[in-house]
């Protein structure tokens, strides 16, 4: 679903690194003139879905608009772009990627500020650092992930940390709010914006904070920031990772791993909902499937079924409870494994089955049902993902065609 | 997974009415011959299958002994008509719900004279449960049998033994069931079973078949989640919720997360983008439909995508669901039809089966049955004895309900011979014997029902008057005229009852409950009869066809084969005039038949044909009996044979309306060959083959033949298929592709039929056809 873009912080690394990178690396044909391209090549490779009038399905295979469209008035908006190109961003530098669910921002603090800067930094710049860089917790809801804060890097020349910022998508108009009333709109600054909210709340940037987005394609984004995000490691560690016998409490561990030749690779975008791409390289990828079975769908069953408030709470009960009491087994049904197709007696024959039997619900704990729920969701995130793969798995060849047909 | 949502359950009636009175002689049919018993006990159904024999009323004709007996005597038959008892096997399928199963049990034990049967089978999830109750009831010893096994060689069975068995659901189209013809070879296709959980298995052949995936979100979930998120028990009920709750407050939408953007944008804002998206607000209530909805998209998207990307991965386009979650439900059939349209992008279709739910039971059953190989027979599909699909459906058959709590039955009877399609269609997989939808084409659908209903009378009076020896006669008919009344009726309200509903379906359902009342073949001493007055009169019409010339002839035998098929007790316009007027003549009938040019007429065409090389071996599939076969068929073979072609003349297994018979067939030409030496010298070469059809129908399915001809017209190279009656060639196979040359030749003895064709009563199709080269 289209709402893959959407994070909920399940996946807590290189993912909320929305850094408008192009500022890093600046683009043979500037920014609109490859996306041009890369849109192109994307239409052609996810055709839209028919989809009847019933309100129902997951949103696959979503096509984006032209990505790094602009608000305002045409010549405002590029002078904006001509601005972007010819010099250096003016402080502050921000990336926002707004999600059905949650909120992402991202902020540099620039560390290199001379005496010089300083003294001629405006009130509002200097506030609004002080006040993001001092706090980890903003009004009730905002928290910054310190434990995520990537340090002393350099971006586009400048030495600095970057700043991981979430709040719920709720409290959009509370950040507009909070943008008028510190004066945002006075710093001349481009606000980059991604993800759904990026169009949704477009109007209200305007009216009520009097500030232009540059809105941008959540996917391609999300690529950039993840390359981005890998290039320059987790403060010296590796930012990819994954889990080494995985099955096994014991021997389980997570290792990292080199995304130094990473393609052709598929990127499975949990949010609220979830997208899967195929990445053939930087700029050539395609939208492969979704499925809204994903982060929203977890905290929204949990908040029913639990009376959960926060994600987070979520993710603890889930962490404590025994999802077996909740789910049917396979031998729940056969008594052990079923050699007939080769299943495990542990493995899930239907999730959530036993809640069928009334004495069996009545004997289940909030947290085994939020365990069962997480395990629901990610059991199946991963079997189409594992699906996906395999039905991708000519896509290595298929990215060489894509290849050829680029050359002129 | 495979099981069927067994073991806890919640599920059925804990406060339903166990003693409640069945009638249990209306579903266990035939128990006191049952012979193998099988039972697939699934979450809330039972399935219980078994094998019996029919003793069925048939009636055998018989030569006279010759020696010295006068035929040309006026008021002697040609054949004499004896009625006989036969035993025909039949297998019985009924379903019920887990509440009655003590009650069931009790009735068989209490009815079951049979003593060999040692075994049951049993299968599905409820088989561990219910063993020691089945065992000490029965005191039958439980075989259990494999699931998915079990479910698999069910569905080859039904795939292949039953017409219009797989269906497309579309919602909004009218109606919403889209029958598929049986493809001649059913395999490879993808079996997704909705039980708990998902098992997604690939067929490869009749043994071979692979467990390709699954997925633990299926039925199992639907309904635990359900109950825990609804507090509502009963998988019925939580389906009811679903079909009257809206999402959209649940599900967080694309809307929801591009704001009215979406459709700038170009993107469908109704897209979910996440399920249940909008409940992760603490302190919100949502209700219990739309929470229901909303678990149903989920769920169903789910397997739907997961069902698409096996089908992609495994490059099957035909994929199969079953499983409780689908089971009858419409609500069910629609999101995962919908699912699978939208993930596939058309590629895949989503096919359900009527018969999904006894699967299991009929693959249990035949596991048992091994011994008796009931696969190297054909089996057909009893309409008399079978409850239409959603039979006990609580939207579509309120009162049906009502009258039978939610039983369901299924009887296939075991065919005499194997059949087979006839080699000569175009593209067996495309070929469709029906020529009108009756299922689509409501005004169609309207005058046949209407048309039947007012002939019943008729059939109720020529089956008393066919057996004036019986005392129960008038009783019999009046249970047939009842039953078949009912059937019509369900069919008003649901013609996708028994697959797509045709006017032969129509017909087929009429035989089977005349055999059901044992009014085996009512028409038999009409029969008899008019092959009488036929015979005499055939030396005379055979002088005077000798008489005329080459090209005059070839019209007059024509003519003849249309004039004989004027004589039809099956169309009421005849029926009506032979009731009234017995003396109608051969030669009256000649006049009554439309002027050249016809309706359909390429008579040209074959004239020239024939003015070319005799053809190889022709395939004549016959209609009436007496003077339609007498003096219009055979003179018509006569000319064939004198040409030097072979001809194989196919006659009906079984009897339906007036139709010849096989046996009849054989002493008809018999006794023409004791007058004419071109029959007598052509049948005693081998030059004239009497083969029978495989079928008891008045209309004519050419993917289902009898083997045996099959191979005789493969053997003899037929190039000409000659193809004779309103039933065979018009109401089928009209529109029917063949390989070789073939001749669809009809009198309309149907006005409203006639005019709908754009002629009159009596109209004349002649419809010759060469293939495209």
């Amino acid at each position: 679903m289209g709402a893959g873009r959407l994070g909920v912080p399940m996946e807590r690394h290189g993912r909320a690194a929305d850094t408008y990178a192009s500022a890093g690396e600046p683009a043979p044909e500037g920014p609109d003139g490859r996306r041009r391209e890369l849109l192109r090549r994307r239409a052609s490779s996810a055709s839209e879905p028919p989809v009847g009038s019933s309100a129902s399905a997951s949103a696959e295979g979503i096509r984006r608009n032209r990505p790094g469209s602009y608000s305002g008035a045409p010549s405002a908006s590029r002078q904006r772009v001509e601005s972007l190109r010819k010099k250096r961003q003016l402080f502050p530098w921000f990336g926002l990627d707004i999600g059905g669910t949650l909120v992402k921002l991202v902020y540099f603090e620039p560390k290199d500020i001379t005496a010089e800067e300083e003294e001629e930094e405006v009130e509002s710049l200097k506030s609004i650092r002080k006040y993001l860089t001092s706090n980890v917790a903003y009004g009730s809801t905002g928290i910054r992930d310190v434990h995520l804060e990537l340090k002393d890097l350099t971006l586009c020349g400048r030495k600095g940390n970057l700043h991981f910022i979430r709040f719920p998508t709720h409290d959009m108009p509370a950040f507009i709010q909070m943008g008028r009333d510190k004066n945002f709109s006075s710093l001349h600054t481009v606000f980059c914006a991604t993800g759904g909210g990026a169009y949704k709340f477009e109007q209200d940037f305007l009216t009520i904070g009097d500030l232009q987005l540059c809105k941008l394609d959540e996917l391609d984004c999300l690529i950039k920031g993840i390359l981005y995000i890998d290039s320059v490691g987790f403060n010296g560690r590796s930012q990819c990772y994954y889990f080494e016998n995985p099955a096994d409490a014991e021997k389980c561990q997570k290792l990292p791993f080199d995304l130094k030749n990473p393609y052709p690779l598929l990127l499975v975008n949990i949010g609220s909902g979830v997208s899967i791409l195929a990445v053939y390289s930087k700029d050539n990828y395609k939208r492969v499937t979704g499925t809204s079975l994903g982060g929203g769908t977890f905290f929204g069953l949990c908040c029913l079924l639990t009376g959960c408030s926060t994600f987070e709470e979520a993710l603890e009960m889930a962490s404590r409870g025994d999802s077996t009491k909740v789910d049917k087994l396979v031998r729940d049904i056969y008594g052990g494994d079923y050699e007939r197709f080769g299943l495990p007696g542990w493995a899930v024959a239907s999730s959530f089955g036993n809640m069928i039997s009334k004495e069996k619900r009545e004997a289940v704990s909030k947290e085994d049902l939020a365990r069962a729920t997480l395990i629901t969701i990610t059991n199946n995130i991963g079997s189409i993902a594992r699906m996906c793969a395999l039905n991708e798995g000519y896509f290595g060849a298929v990215g060489a065609l894509l290849e050829l047909l680029k050359i002129p | 997974m495979a099981e069927c949502g067994a073991s806890g359950s919640g599920s059925s009636g804990d406060s339903l009415d166990k003693s409640i009175t069945l009638p249990p002689d209306e579903i266990f049919r035939n128990l006191e011959n049952a012979k193998r018993f099988a039972i697939d006990i699934g979450g809330s159904l039972t399935k219980l299958a078994y094998y019996s024999t029919v003793q069925h009323k048939v009636a055998r004709v018989r030569s006279f002994e010759s020696s010295g007996r006068d035929t040309e005597q006026d008021h002697e038959p040609p054949y004499e008509i004896s009625v006989q008892e036969e035993v025909t096997a039949r297998l019985h399928f009924v379903k019920f719900e887990n509440t009655y199963i003590e009650a069931c049990l009790d009735f068989i034990k209490d009815h079951l004279v049979n003593t060999e049967t040692k075994v049951i089978q049993a299968t599905g999830g409820g088989a561990y449960k219910f063993k020691d109750l089945i065992e000490e009831k029965l005191r039958l010893k439980v075989d259990k049998e494999d699931v998915m096994t079990c479910l698999i060689k069910g569905c080859n069975f039904v795939l292949r033994n039953i017409p219009h068995e797989a269906f497309a659901y579309q919602k909004d189209s009218d109606p919403e069931f889209r029958f598929q013809t049986n493809h001649p070879d059913i395999f490879p296709y993808l079996l997704v079973n909705i039980g708990s959980g998902v098992s997604i298995v690939k067929v490869e052949t009749e043994d071979r078949f692979e467990w390709v995936g699954g997925s633990s979100i299926g039925g199992g979930t639907f309904w635990g989640l359900g109950a825990l998120l609804t507090k509502t028990k009963k998988f019925d009920e939580l389906l009811h919720l679903a079909s009257k709750g809206q999402h959209t407050s649940v599900d967080m939408l694309v809307q929801d997360v591009y704001g009215g953007a979406h459709q700038t944008l170009g993107l469908s804002g109704d897209l979910i983008a996440s399920s249940f998206g909008k409940s992760a607000a603490a302190d919100k209530e949502f209700s219990k439909e739309d929470m229901a909805k909303s678990l149903l998209h989920m769920i169903s998207n789910d397997i739907g995508q997961l069902a698409c990307l096996y089908a992609k991965l495994h490059c099957l386009d035909r994929v199969y669901f079953g499983g409780f979650f689908i089971r009858g439900h419409p609500v069910t059939m629609r999101t995962i039809t919908y699912s699978i349209n939208f993930f596939s992008k058309g590629e895949v279709q989503a096919l359900f089966l009527r018969h999904e739910g006894y699967l299991g039971a009929i693959g249990a059953f035949l596991k048992g049955a091994e011994q008796d190989n009931p696969n190297q027979y054909s089996w057909g599909e009893n309409y008399a004895g079978s409850s239409g699909l959603m039979s006990s459906s609580p939207e579509l058959c309120p009162t049906q309900r009502v009258r039978s709590g939610t039983f369901d039955l299924l009887e296939m009877d075991r065919l005499e011979r194997p059949l087979a399609n006839l080699p000569l269609l175009l593209d067996p997989s495309s070929y469709v014997p029906d020529t009108v939808d009756l299922t689509d084409d409501a005004l169609a659908r309207k005058y046949w029902l209407t048309c039947f209903e007012e002939a019943l009378d008729g059939v109720v009076k020529r089956a008393v008057a066919s057996q004036p020896g019986s005392v129960d006669a008038a009783e019999r008919a009046e249970k047939f005229r009842q039953k078949y009344w009912r059937k019509l009726q369900t069919l008003r309200h649901q013609p996708f009852a028994y697959g797509t509903l045709t006017v032969r379906s129509l017909l087929d359902t009429r035989e089977h409950c005349l055999n059901e009342f044992n009014f085996p073949d009512p028409y038999s001493k009409v029969k008899q009869k008019e092959n009488g007055v036929a015979l005499k009169c055939f030396p005379r019409v055979i002088r005077c066809l000798d008489a005329l010339g080459w090209e005059e002839r070839q019209l007059a035998l024509v003519k003849g084969l249309l004039a004989g098929n004027v004589f039809d007790w099956g169309a009421k316009a005849v029926s009506d005039v032979l009731e009234s007027d017995p003396q109608f003549g051969f030669e009256e009938a000649k006049s009554k038949l439309q002027e050249r040019p016809w309706l359909v007429d390429s008579y040209g065409k074959w004239l020239q044909r024939l003015k070319g090389p005799p053809h190889k071996c022709a395939l004549i599939f016959a209609d009436n009996s007496g003077i339609d076969v007498i003096l219009g068929v055979f003179p018509f073979v006569r000319e064939l044979l004198s040409r030097g072609t072979e001809v194989i003349l196919a006659c009906n297994s079984g009897p339906a309306l007036n139709d010849v018979t096989y046996c009849e067939s054989l002493i008809v030409a018999e006794r023409i060959a004791a007058m004419d030496p071109v029959v007598h010298s052509a049948l005693k070469e081998e030059r004239l083959l009497l083969m029978q059809t495989g079928s008891s129908s008045p209309c004519l399915d050419l993917s289902r033949l009898d083997k045996g001809l099959a191979v005789l017209v493969r053997e003899r190279g037929a190039d000409l298929v000659v193809i004779e009656g309103m039933g065979r060639a018009v109401h089928t196979n009209y529109y029917a592709a063949l390989r070789c040359e073939s001749l669809k030749l009809a009198v309309i003895k149907n006005s409203w039929l006639a005019e709908r064709l754009g002629g009159r009563l009596f109209s004349v199709i002649f419809k010759y056809e060469v293939p495209a080269e």
